[in-house]
């Protein structure tokens, strides 16, 4: 009942005229962004994030979670009228929102998938709201040995849980750990790693830089590559007939909604998983439970439902961590972190006491950008068809400007618009190698508070290094954490158990 | 893609050195009522990103003796990207010279009349809009002055409109 409270007084701060015009125009970029293939949330939040500075810090972070939001509405977009996932998250969206828009039914798919983000992002809003304040309440009794603990976990489960190479993973990890470990070192104040003593390395390398380089410039050089092929953009009208006939639709897929989204808000907590994994396995799900599962990859409207409610559950899944403990569940809610620590605005338990009017307000706020989504998103088709036939030259030009201004604009220093062109470069090889990035930008915003709370730790327990184990909570992270780090060894041992019994029974 | 792996993992290794000399600058090891020093976190991480960077290495030696080699660039792919990160370098290159302003018009101009094939028109709306939105957005709404080089003088006129 509490909770409910809090909520109706987020209400009075979102629903603000102001605040109001901050989604709409947030839900009406992120569609955009998510439509375009290649760009997904992260990018949309990495390159936009500079330009946040126009407007207040609580108002800044409702327009990023805006632009989160409507991304994740906006990647079907172009699975279905192109083929190519906007996004990765949309991928499981191709899989029947093609076929269906070849059948002539993209409108019908387009609904589907509006209408399906719509309910996954309204069960998750709820499950967020409930699970916020106790969450929270846990996080209050936790010190530094459990922070370490959590963020140990936080990395751990990329290792074991990431479909990646484990030795790729790791490289990435540490990549990231040690990049933010560059400038002056939090407890002695002395300065490390300046690399060719470069006076621009005191203060840092910001995630911002790391980020803007890897999802901007990286992507643009990406897609370059990818976007040789002709792509035909397949046509799609919107009448009142057929949002009728879909709605009537959609009411008989309710199970698969509701599984979709309760898949996707669990698994999209997870750092390692998120919303790719969990639409992927919502589709899955949905595809064994059906009576008719042939007929899925062939234009089944539930094959469209089930991940569309499963990634937009899991990218407000993947909030919850983020807000309630201080750790990100996936790499646009680690930059939306690092945006609330530059404006001053901690995420964790901290914050729901000392900033209730704030917290209440962003949560408040995914309700009324949930619901601007779906209005915008069927609103806005035939602007989308329009804007998916831009030549990717011109979205990548117009990119690449973003990016070196932007990255220009926050610390005004030459040196950091350099650092983003090496990562660029950089980021471009590695993702082409099948390195991850998500670990990578996890690791440059976790790595400072990792290295305070593991020295806090041992300073406070004279050095006793056990300390981390034997506190209840913190033992228990542990424990999790060297189980997730330990299974890609489990999983090997069984594999070549595996390989090796024929043989020998032969 | 092998080939692709051994190097990058040399790379990677070589960079987990150089980033291990670099850290050993401050005390690595126990100090004592200290706990860690502040070199431990950084040096022992890339102790870790060292072995993590072989282990790639060994998997890519052991695998190119299985597999075939599957190239990892593209002919066509090497010179779009190349070109384009050539004129990403330049363009910020000539930022802190001739200025933002300079290097936007050249960077647009390249990029979607040469690189792109666009139509002038389109050439021309693009290039000429989008510094003078830059110009709106940053200096005169966010108050964030772009480095304008040797172009700044031309800038004063505008800085008494709209300072």
């Amino acid at each position: 009942m509490e909770t409910l409270g809090l909520l109706l007084d987020g209400f009075s701060t979102s629903l603000s005229l102001f605040n109001i015009m901050i989604v709409v125009a947030g839900v009406t970029a992120g569609l955009f962004i998510g439509a375009m293939p290649g760009l997904g949330s992260v990018n949309g939040v990495a390159i936009v994030l500079p330009l946040t500075f126009l407007v207040p810090p609580e108002s800044a972070i409702i327009l990023l979670a805006a632009i989160y939001y409507g991304a994740m509405y906006g990647g079907a977009v172009s699975s279905i009228l192109l083929g190519i996932p906007g996004a990765s998250t949309a991928v499981a969206t191709t899989f029947d929102g093609r076929p269906m828009a070849q059948q002539g039914k993209a409108g019908l798919a387009l609904i589907t998938s509006a209408v399906a983000s719509f309910v996954g992002g309204t069960v998750s809003v709820i499950l967020f709201t409930v699970f916020a304040v106790p969450l929270a309440d846990v996080a209050l009794a936790f010190g530094p040995a459990e922070e370490f603990a959590l963020v140990l976990l936080a990395f751990t489960t990329f290792v074991g849980l990431g479909n990646d190479n484990v030795y790729k993973t790791m490289v990435m990890i540490m990549l990231g750990l040690v990049l933010s470990t560059v400038g002056l070192d939090l407890i002695s104040g002395q300065p490390r790693l300046i690399f060719f003593d470069l006076p621009g390395f005191y203060s840092g390398i910001s995630f911002l830089v790391l980020a803007i380089g890897v999802y901007g410039v990286g992507e643009v050089l990406y897609t370059i590559e990818t976007s040789n092929k002709n792509t035909e953009v397949t046509n799609a009208r919107i009448t009142f007939a057929e949002l009728g006939a879909g709605l009537r639709e959609l009411v008989k897929l309710w199970k698969t909604m509701t599984l979709g989204s309760l898949i996707g808000f669990f698994v999209g907590m997870l750092p390692a998983a998120g919303a790719t994994p969990a639409s992927l396995m919502a589709y899955g799900m949905a595809k064994s439970s059906s009576k008719k599962p042939e007929s899925f990859g062939k234009g089944n409207i539930e094959g469209v439902a089930a991940p569309e409610t499963a990634n937009n559950a899991a990218s407000t899944g993947s909030l919850l961590p983020m807000l309630t403990l201080g750790i990100p569940g996936s790499p646009t809610t680690a930059l939306l972190l690092g945006g609330m620590v530059i404006w001053g605005l901690v995420p964790g338990p901290m914050l729901f006491i000392e900033q209730p009017d704030f917290v209440w307000g962003l949560i408040s706020s995914l309700y009324t950008a949930n619901f601007a989504s779906v209005i915008i998103n069927i609103a806005l088709i035939p602007l989308f068809v329009w804007a998916l036939r831009m030549p990717t030259t011109v979205l990548c030009a117009l990119v690449l400007v973003l990016c070196i201004i932007g990255g220009f604009a926050p610390s005004q220093k030459m040196h950091d618009v350099w650092l983003i062109v090496a990562f660029g470069g950089a980021g471009y090889i590695l993702r082409k190698a099948d390195y991850p990035l998500a670990p990578l930008v996890l690791a440059i915003v976790l790595g400072p508070l990792m290295e305070k709370s593991f020295r806090q730790t041992l300073i406070a327990e004279q050095g006793n290094i056990f300390a981390f184990f034997e506190r209840p909570l913190s033992g228990t992270f542990m424990c999790l954490a060297l189980l997730f780090f330990l299974l890609p060894l489990i999983k090997y041992a069984r594999q070549s158990r595996l390989k090796h019994t024929p043989i020998t029974s032969s | 893609m092998h080939r692709a792996d051994k190097n990058i993992s040399l790379v990677l290794m070589g960079l987990a050195i150089y980033f291990m000399w670099h850290a050993k600058e401050l005390p690595i090891g126990w100090v004592p009522s200290d706990g860690p020093g502040g070199g431990a976190f950084p040096f022992w991480l890339s102790v870790i990103l060292f072995f993590s960077a072989l282990g790639v290495f060994l998997s890519a030696l052991r695998a190119s003796k299985q597999k075939a080699n599957i190239p990892f660039f593209e002919p066509e792919t090497v010179s779009s990207v190349t070109k384009v990160s050539i004129a990403i370098f330049v363009t910020v290159a000539i930022m802190a010279t001739l200025g933002t302003y300079v290097a936007l018009l050249l960077f647009l101009f390249w990029y979607l009349r040469i690189f792109g094939k666009h139509s002038l028109k389109l050439t021309a709306i693009i290039t000429l809009i989008t510094p003078v939105f830059v110009f709106f957005f940053f200096e005169v709404t966010l108050k964030i002055l772009l480095p304008k080089g040797i172009t700044e003088p031309l800038f004063f006129p505008l800085y008494n409109l709209f300072f």
